[in-house]
C-alpha cells in the first residue's frame, strides 16, 4: 500500500503500552503530509490470528449464541430461535460488505463524528494488498481480514437481541428492523467508539510539526495534527476506552433488547404457565461455545498476535471464570441451591463485562470485575426483573447491557497502571512509539460514563423508533394462535425436533 | 382375566419387573406418565423465574393375568414398589372381555 491512511484500528487502543485515547497526549507539531513511502507489510502471524478470531466470533454466533438462546425457550420455539440467529448473522455479513463496513470505518466528512460515508461501499477499493492499521506504529494487517474481524460484530450484535423477545417476535418483522437496526444504530455506533486515523498518521502527523522549522510551517503542522486527531468518532475523541465492543456490541444489543421487549409485550401466559427452558443441555453447549469464541472476540480485538492478545487472553478466561463462580454462589445463598442455568448465566456475565476492559485491566482486576458482574447480573435478572415484571425472554438487558455498563465504567478504574493495568498510551509525543500517557481515574470514569448514557439513550430512542416503524408497516408480534401453536409451526415450518 | 395397571416411582421398574418375572408373568407394557396423587410437587427455579411443578413423572405399567394369578400379581407390584414414602403410587385392577394373540390367533388366557 503506498500511503494509505488505513482505516484501521479503531477501537480501544491496546498494545504493549496501553492505550490511551489519541487525542489526549497528542499537540504539538506540524507539517506536510505524512511520508511513508511504502507502507509496513503485514506480519504472517498476525494474519493468521486475525483470521483465526474471525471465525472464532462467528462461532460466538452460530451455533454458540443460537444453541445458549434456543436452550431457554419452549420446544415450540426452539427452531424459530436457531432460525433468527443464523438469518441474521447472513444478513449482517450482506449488509456490511455493501455499506456496512464503509458506514463504520471510512471517513464520515463532514458527519465524520458520528458516522463514515460510502467511500468504501462494496468493498471499493479494498486488495488483497491494502492494510489496516492496529494499535502498533508501523504494524498493519490486511484490510480484508480486518473488514472481514469487524464483519463478525455486525453478525453477532443484532443477533444478541433477539432473545429478549424470543417465543412472540415475526420473523419477517425482525429481518427488516435488523436491516435498519444495523444501518442507523450498530454502524454508527462502531464509527463512533472505534473509528480513527491509526498510530501511523498520528506519529507521521507529529513528525512533521517536530521537524517544522517556521513559525507558519509549524501552524500547517499542528493544524494537521489537530485534524488527524479529529479524523476520530465521537466518544473516542470523548477519551472513552471499549476494547472489544462494551458499549458498541453489549450495551448497544441489550438496551435495544430492552426497548424491544417492552414494546412488543410479554409472551402470553408469562407468570403464570410454565415456560421452563426446554433444553439446558443445549444452553450450557452455547454458552461454552460463547466462552471459547470470546477469546477471538476479545483477544482478536488486539489485532495483533502480540503480548496485548495475550492479556486480552488471559483476561477473558479468569473474569468469566469468577463471574460463574460468583452467580453461582450468590444464586446458592438466596435461592437455595446452585444452578448450571446460573453457572453457565454468570460466565456470559463475566464475558460480557470484560469486553471493553479485556486489553486494558490486568488479571486480578479483572477477577474482581468477574465477581462483582455475576452478582450484578443475578440481581438484575432475579430480583429487578421480577419487581418490574418485563419479559426478558432470555436475559439480554440483565445480562448484556448491565454487564455492559458495569464492564465499561470498571475499565476506566481498571486501566490504571496501579492496579495492575496498561495505563493509557500517546502516539505523538515521540512518534513512532507509544509513549505512557497521563491517566486520571475521574477524568477517565467519566468519560466512560458518558459514553455509556450516550450508548443507552442512542440506541435506546433510536431502536425505539425502528421498532414502531417495523411495528406500523409490518406487525413485530405474531398472532395470538401462531404464539401458541408455536414459532417453529407458524413461521418456518418445521419442528426443531421430531422424535 | 384382568388387567393390572399400576402407577409406580420410575426407579422402582426394575424391581416389579423382576418381581413379576419370578412370578411368570410373561408380558408387561410400560408408559412414561405424569401426574400427582397426595405427593405435593416441587419448585423450580430459572434464572428470576419459579415454577410449582404439581405434575411429576411417574411410569404406569400394564399387565393383563389370569384371574387366579391377580392377588399374586398385586402383591408382588407393592412390595417391590414400595419405599414408604408418600408418592410410591397406587394399583388398580379391572376386567377383561376379551384377549387375542395376533400372531397365532389363541383367545382369552391361552393368548396371555
Amino acid at each position: 500500500m503506498t500511503l494509505m491512511r488505513t482505516t484501521g484500528a479503531p477501537w480501544r487502543l491496546p498494545r504493549a503500552l496501553g492505550p490511551a485515547v489519541v487525542g489526549a497526549g497528542l499537540a504539538l507539531f506540524v507539517g506536510a503530509p505524512a511520508a511513508f513511502a511504502a507502507g509496513p507489510t503485514p506480519a504472517k502471524g498476525d494474519v493468521a490470528w486475525m483470521a483465526i478470531s474471525t471465525i472464532l466470533v462467528l462461532a460466538m454466533s452460530i451455533p454458540g449464541l443460537a444453541l445458549f438462546y434456543g436452550g431457554l425457550v419452549r420446544t415450540k420455539n426452539m427452531l424459530s430461535v436457531l432460525t433468527q440467529v443464523f438469518a441474521i448473522v447472513c444478513l449482517a455479513a450482506m449488509i456490511w460488505v455493501c455499506y456496512g463496513y464503509s458506514l463504520a470505518f471510512t471517513d464520515g466528512g463532514s458527519l465524520n463524528s458520528f458516522v463514515g460515508g460510502f467511500s468504501k461501499a462494496f468493498l471499493a477499493g479494498i486488495t488483497p494488498e491494502s492494510t489496516a492499521g492496529t494499535f502498533s506504529n508501523g504494524v498493519v494487517i490486511p484490510e480484508l481480514i480486518y473488514m472481514a474481524f469487524q464483519m463478525t460484530f455486525a453478525c453477532i450484535t443484532p443477533a444478541l437481541i433477539v432473545g429478549a423477545f424470543a417465543e412472540r417476535v415475526r420473523f419477517s418483522a425482525l429481518l427488516v428492523f435488523v436491516g435498519l437496526w444495523l444501518t442507523f444504530i450498530y454502524f454508527p455506533m462502531a464509527h463512533m467508539v472505534w473509528y480513527w486515523a491509526g498510530p501511523d498518521a498520528v506519529a507521521a502527523a507529529a513528525r512533521d510539526l517536530a521537524a517544522a522549522t517556521t513559525e507558519t510551517a509549524k501552524a500547517a503542522a499542528q493544524a494537521r495534527l489537530d485534524a488527524v486527531n479529529a479524523d476520530a468518532g465521537m466518544l473516542f475523541k470523548w477519551g472513552a476506552l471499549d476494547f472489544a465492543g462494551g458499549t458498541v456490541v453489549h450495551i448497544n444489543a441489550g438496551i435495544a433488547g430492552f426497548v424491544g421487549c417492552l414494546m412488543i409485550g410479554k409472551r402470553i401466559g408469562y407468570g403464570r404457565e410454565l415456560m421452563a427452558p426446554h433444553s439446558l443441555t443445549m444452553t450450557m453447549i452455547g454458552a461454552s461455545l460463547l466462552w471459547l469464541g470470546w477469546f477471538g472476540f476479545n483477544a482478536g480485538s488486539n489485532l495483533e498476535a502480540t503480548g496485548g492478545a495475550a492479556l486480552a487472553f488471559v483476561n477473558t478466561f479468569v473474569a468469566t471464570a469468577a463471574a460463574a463462580l460468583a452467580w453461582m454462589f450468590v444464586e446458592w445463598a438466596f435461592k437455595g441451591k446452585a444452578s448450571l442455568l446460573g453457572l453457565v448465566s454468570g460466565a456470559v456475565a463475566g464475558l460480557v463485562a470484560i469486553t471493553p476492559a479485556a486489553g486494558f485491566a490486568g488479571p486480578m482486576g479483572s477477577i474482581i470485575l468477574g465477581l462483582v458482574a455475576g452478582a450484578i447480573c443475578f440481581f438484575f435478572c432475579t430480583t429487578v426483573k421480577n419487581a418490574f415484571g418485563y419479559d426478558d425472554t432470555a436475559d439480554v438487558f440483565g445480562v448484556h447491557c448491565i454487564g455492559g455498563i458495569v464492564g465499561a465504567i470498571a475499565t476506566g478504574v481498571l486501566v490504571a497502571p496501579a492496579l495492575g493495568g496498561v495505563g493509557l498510551v500517546d502516539y505523538a509525543t515521540n512518534p513512532g512509539t507509544a509513549s505512557p500517557a497521563a491517566y486520571v481515574m475521574a477524568t477517565q470514569v467519566w468519560a466512560q460514563i458518558k459514553a455509556v448514557l450516550f450508548t443507552i439513550v442512542f440506541s435506546g430512542v433510536g431502536s425505539a423508533i425502528l421498532f414502531k416503524i417495523v411495528d406500523l408497516v409490518i406487525g413485530l408480534r405474531v398472532s395470538v394462535e401462531e404464539e401458541r401453536e408455536g414459532l417453529d409451526i407458524a413461521d418456518h415450518g418445521e419442528r426443531a425436533y421430531n422424535y | 382375566m384382568k388387567i393390572v395397571m399400576a402407577i409406580i416411582k420410575p426407579f422402582k421398574l426394575e424391581e416389579v419387573r423382576d418381581a413379576l418375572t419370578a412370578l411368570g408373568v410373561h408380558g408387561l407394557t410400560v408408559t412414561e406418565v405424569r401426574g400427582y396423587g397426595r405427593q405435593r410437587g416441587h419448585t423450580e427455579i430459572y434464572r428470576g423465574a419459579e415454577y410449582a411443578v404439581s405434575f411429576l413423572p411417574k411410569v404406569k405399567i400394564e399387565v393383563a393375568v389370569p384371574s387366579a394369578m391377580v392377588e399374586a400379581t398385586v402383591e408382588a407390584i407393592a412390595s417391590a414398589a414400595r419405599t414408604g414414602q408418600i408418592g410410591d403410587g397406587k394399583i388398580f385392577v379391572t376386567s377383561i372381555e376379551k384377549a387375542l394373540r395376533i400372531r397365532t390367533g389363541e383367545t382369552d388366557e391361552d393368548a396371555l
